[in-house]
């Protein structure tokens, strides 16, 4: 050790003279790696333009005349109109497919998250009886291809008289939100301390008063996190909600379609209702944007 | 290895600060020696963590110059500063080896491989880690991977200072005093400049030749331990450092005496001046007996050594150290070492003689 | 965290199980049913036994399909995956930027599935079509409705617009989690930027990317609505996928036993590449531990 120290010494000491040589080079060489690229922002902004085109191009279209679309080619509205929307909020066959999507929407967040609450509890808090195994096969529904699942649905629920019911959609849709709803919920619960519960029971409180006055606070920024994944799968998914619905329940992306092939290729209302539609996902991005990165955090989505 | 100089260094985290209260760094003027060990002690939030990465160039400060051997770096970057850092969590690069994570900054640099392993395996053999040369840094533990954010810098050889980011927070206590024992080794066979920040007073003294005692933005005293134990200059310092703390007790100061509530303490050489005065006196320097100051007691904790005293003078509480086969008289009563004595005019401390 | 055993957490799992059973269980049970059963209508089955899967798994319109279906998985994996890390890498870690980046990459993640088959299918069209019209002008000759290789295209760019802002937040949020006491320290170090990325947030990167590719493989496996809605599985059977073409049979045609035997040699694929995916990550988590 004690001549290793010596070496060592001298080592220093000459590096030291060499390294004053060097250091100009070294040092400029340091300056240009440091230095972040001025041009970062490019990146996010041609990827953000690549985004929005799309979209603007379809609400350009949404204001204009079906005699401006397919007569003159323009990147704004010549004689911007309101036309198409018009059509869309006084036709109850529009405005309904609205107001269907919604309430299956939000049935199916509620559905997906209130049966998700214990299940994700019992896999964040105990170990049981094949829970491993069990927590695979949920997620191998989250993996099951809706296509497999549409004939089925169909057959099963006009079995028990369901088809064209918004509670049809809403349960047909926790065969993927289910999963996904357990998967977050177990992810923030168990960043929860155990010490928690313990403490909890000490004091005197029941399972069901403590899972609600005190846990669910607790990790009430994973339930909105939840409920808006939820939401989103529900609120795009489109094959299953055709399938089960034919009226009564109709939702808003399905009349569309429809309503487009029937009437010929009205491409205004047709541009004017993609809009609405894009409308209700934009504002719920917008009130849960400082969750978003949060659950995405949580790599359990 | 440098010379660090603060000059006029100022901090503050809003854009434009009005008052003095805005600035998380209050005016800091001073030189710190070349090879020397200084140790930034303070509770949280009294700035210390900002001072230091004003010195490793993190922060830029909003007033003042830092040169290192007499050259303006205020400007630079961290890594044009050639600085060496360890941080309060161990940080290694995961997926490479021990090796190749002390070898990676001379890698960077562009020193032939045949340097590169030889200074390594100095370095490696110097921290103990010779043996785990080719294993995962993964699979370490935490002071081994805090070994190895040390040994990054190490294994440099000329860089001009290492920073110590608290990093013996997540060290188990025992390894804390082996860890901290081969690093004072380290400095006494290098003699690197260092500056340690922690909150731990154990550490703080134990690791370096001056402490730097920082409080509220500001620092308030730089001084070997010693110092800090005989002669704090502010009473921060004073109840900051020792244990228990410093007693500090208000008086109304005569020429030549001061008054603690009807009780008369010699002072001589001090003069009234305007101001809240305070004396103040380590337990250490206390002496309990049946002559002085009549004192009640109100508790005896037996810490092994000795024993402290709580105790209630003239209605302030104070602490006395009693040796541990020292008798507590029925009738207690204290009396002052003078040489223990300092006296603090709002805070600060006033040299009384000489 | 240390669990405690409890058989009565149960309990707590049976609504899931409930709710599962119904949305999952009985109809796959039906499928299954479909897929050894032969019927000439009128409600009346008979044994079948593995015809079906025979047919199915020898037929050239299956392979046809997976085939499409597999290589349209790989190419979507091979854009969005690299894409999506090279944008995360890109974007601002604070101030104002964050919020208004999050919300608009994550607009086309909520537009409904046949909304961005529609929006693609005007904005490809080469006369009231931004892309089609430009690319027109510019002389490129570009018709999704005919041209196989141009259809293909079409469903890949429509498909990487439309998710690879996942892989971008997925690894965005990967990033954040890496404490600045890493990068502080390579910058000490004088690592470049490739060495940065290489040793420090790819590492730390692994287990969302992970993530992010057995999203995409799954769903771009699954995909139907977007395609289906641009192209319709043409020209010819180009973009005829396997979800199309399995709606087709079950709905279009109702060939109930092929279709249903189709279905659970899918299902069983995507399970089988799943579980592999899924025993890969939780072996890394506890390599971690």
């Amino acid at each position: 050790m004690a001549t290793t120290t010596t070496t060592m010494l001298r080592e220093t000491a000459s590096s030291h003279h060499e390294a004053l040589g060097q250091s100009e080079a070294v040092a400029r060489k340091m300056r240009r790696r440091g230095r972040e690229s001025r041009f970062w922002w490019l990146v996010p902004t041609l990827y953000i333009v690549f985004l929005m085109l799309p979209i603007y191009w379809l609400v350009n279209m949404s204001f204009k005349t079906n005699t401006e679309i397919l007569g003159s080619f323009s990147l704004w509205p010549q004689n911007p109109t309101l036309r198409n929307y018009m059509v869309i909020f006084t036709d109850p066959a529009w405005y309904s497919g609205y107001i269907n999507s919604i309430i299956y929407v939000t049935l199916n967040t509620i559905i997906s998250v209130g049966v998700a609450l214990p299940a994700a509890y019992a896999f964040s808090r105990y170990k049981f009886l094949g829970d491993k195994h069990l927590f695979f096969w949920l997620l191998t529904n989250r993996m099951a291809p809706p296509a497999v699942f549409a004939l089925p649905f169909l057959q099963l629920y006009s079995s028990f008289g369901l088809i064209d019911t918004h509670i049809a959609v809403a349960l047909a849709h926790c065969l993927f939100n289910v999963p996904l709803a357990v998967w977050i919920l177990e992810g923030f619960m168990s960043g929860v301390p155990k010490e928690i519960d313990e403490t909890a029971y000490i004091d005197g409180y029941s399972f069901p008063r403590f899972f609600v006055k005190i846990f669910m606070p607790l990790i009430a920024s994973g339930i909105g996190v939840a409920a808006f994944f939820c939401f989103m799968f529900s609120w795009v998914e489109l094959l299953l909600a055709r399938t089960l619905t034919t009226t009564e329940a109709k939702p808003i992306a399905a009349t569309m379609t429809r309503t487009v092939s029937a009437s010929g290729l009205d491409w205004g209302v047709l541009a004017a209702a993609g809009v609405l539609t894009i409308i209700p996902g934009a504002l719920v991005i917008y009130f849960v944007r400082n969750y978003i990165a949060k659950g995405f955090a949580l790599g359990r989505v | 290895m440098a010379r660090i100089e603060l000059d006029h260094i100022r901090h503050a985290y809003m854009a434009n600060p009005q008052s003095a209260d805005d600035y998380a760094l209050k005016e800091v003027h001073h030189q710190w020696s070349d090879g020397g060990a200084y140790a930034l002690l303070g509770p949280s939030g009294c700035g210390k963590t900002t001072l230091l990465n004003i010195i490793s160039g993190l922060l830029k400060p909003s007033e003042g110059q830092i040169r290192f051997n007499g050259t303006d770096v205020t400007n630079l970057s961290t890594e044009e500063r050639n600085i060496a850092q360890v941080f309060q969590f161990p940080v290694v690069y995961d997926t490479m080896t021990v090796f190749d994570n002390l070898a990676f900054p001379l890698r960077n640099r562009g020193l032939p491989e045949a340097d590169v392993k030889k200074r390594v395996t100095e370095t490696l053999e110097m921290l103990d880690l010779s043996d785990r040369a080719n294993k995962r840094a993964r699979g370490l533990t935490a002071d081994q991977k805090q070994k190895i954010s040390l040994g990054r810098g190490l294994v440099r050889r000329d860089v001009n200072a290492i920073l110590f980011d608290e990093p013996l927070t997540v060290i188990d206590p025992h390894l804390k005093w082996v860890l901290r024992s081969e690093l004072k080794k380290l400095h006494r066979r290098f003699g690197f400049t260092m500056v340690y920040v922690t909150h731990d007073q154990t550490e703080a003294l134990t690791f370096a030749d001056k402490v730097v005692v920082m409080y509220e933005g500001e620092i308030v005293q730089i001084g070997t331990p010693d110092e800090l134990f005989r002669k704090p200059a502010h009473t921060f310092v004073g109840y900051f450092i020792g244990s228990p703390g410093m007693n500090i007790v208000p008086i109304k100061l005569d020429q030549g005496r001061a008054r603690l509530g009807e009780h008369v303490i010699d002072m001589p050489g001090a003069t009234p001046m305007p101001g809240k005065m305070e004396l103040g006196i380590r337990p250490e320097f206390v002496t309990l007996g049946r002559e002085g100051m009549p004192v009640s007691i109100s508790k005896v904790e037996d810490i092994g050594r000795h024993r402290i005293v709580r105790a209630q003078l003239a209605d302030h509480d104070i602490a006395v150290v009693v040796p541990e086969d020292g008798d507590i008289p029925a009738d207690p009563r204290v009396t002052f070492v003078p040489e223990g004595i300092n006296l603090y005019a709002d805070s600060r401390r006033v040299e009384t003689r000489g | 965290m240390e669990k405690t055993y409890n058989n009565k957490a149960w309990f707590l799992v049976l609504p899931v199980l409930v709710l599962v059973a119904f949305s999952a269980v009985i109809p796959l049970m039906t499928v299954v049913n479909y897929s050894v059963q032969d019927t000439f209508g009128n409600n009346v089955f008979f044994w079948a036994g593995t015809e079906w899967f025979e047919q199915v798994l020898t037929s050239s319109r299956f392979h046809g399909a997976l085939i499409r279906s597999l290589s349209f998985s790989l190419v979507i994996l091979a854009i969005q995956i690299p894409l999506g890390i090279f944008v995360a890498l890109n974007m601002p870690r604070k101030g104002i930027g964050v919020p208004i980046c999050l919300v608009l990459m994550a607009l086309p993640l909520l537009i409904p599935w046949n909304v961005v088959g529609t929006i693609w299918q005007v904005f490809g069209r080469g006369d009231i079509g931004l892309l089609g019209y430009t690319l027109r002008t510019l002389g490129i000759s570009y018709n999704y409705a005919t041209d196989p290789w141009h259809a293909w295209i079409t469903v890949v760019v429509m498909d990487v617009w439309h998710w690879t802002s996942l892989v971008v937040l997925l690894c965005y949020a990967g990033l954040v989690s890496i404490p600045d006491a890493y990068y502080q320290a390579a910058k000490i170090d004088g690592a470049s930027r490739w060495s940065v990325f290489r040793y420090i947030q790819l590492p730390k990167m692994n287990r969302v990317l992970l993530i992010a590719v057995l999203l995409r493989f799954m769903d771009s496996f699954m995909i139907y609505t977007e395609p289906f809605v641009v192209t319709g599985g043409g020209p010819g059977s180009a973009t005829n996928f396997l979800s199309i073409d399995l709606v087709k049979m079950a709905i279009g045609q109702f060939d109930l036993g092929p279709a249903a035997a189709m279905s659970i040699v899918y299902f069983l694929i995507i399970l089988a590449l799943s579980w592999v995916f899924y025993t890969v990550m939780t072996n890394y988590d506890t390599a971690n531990r």
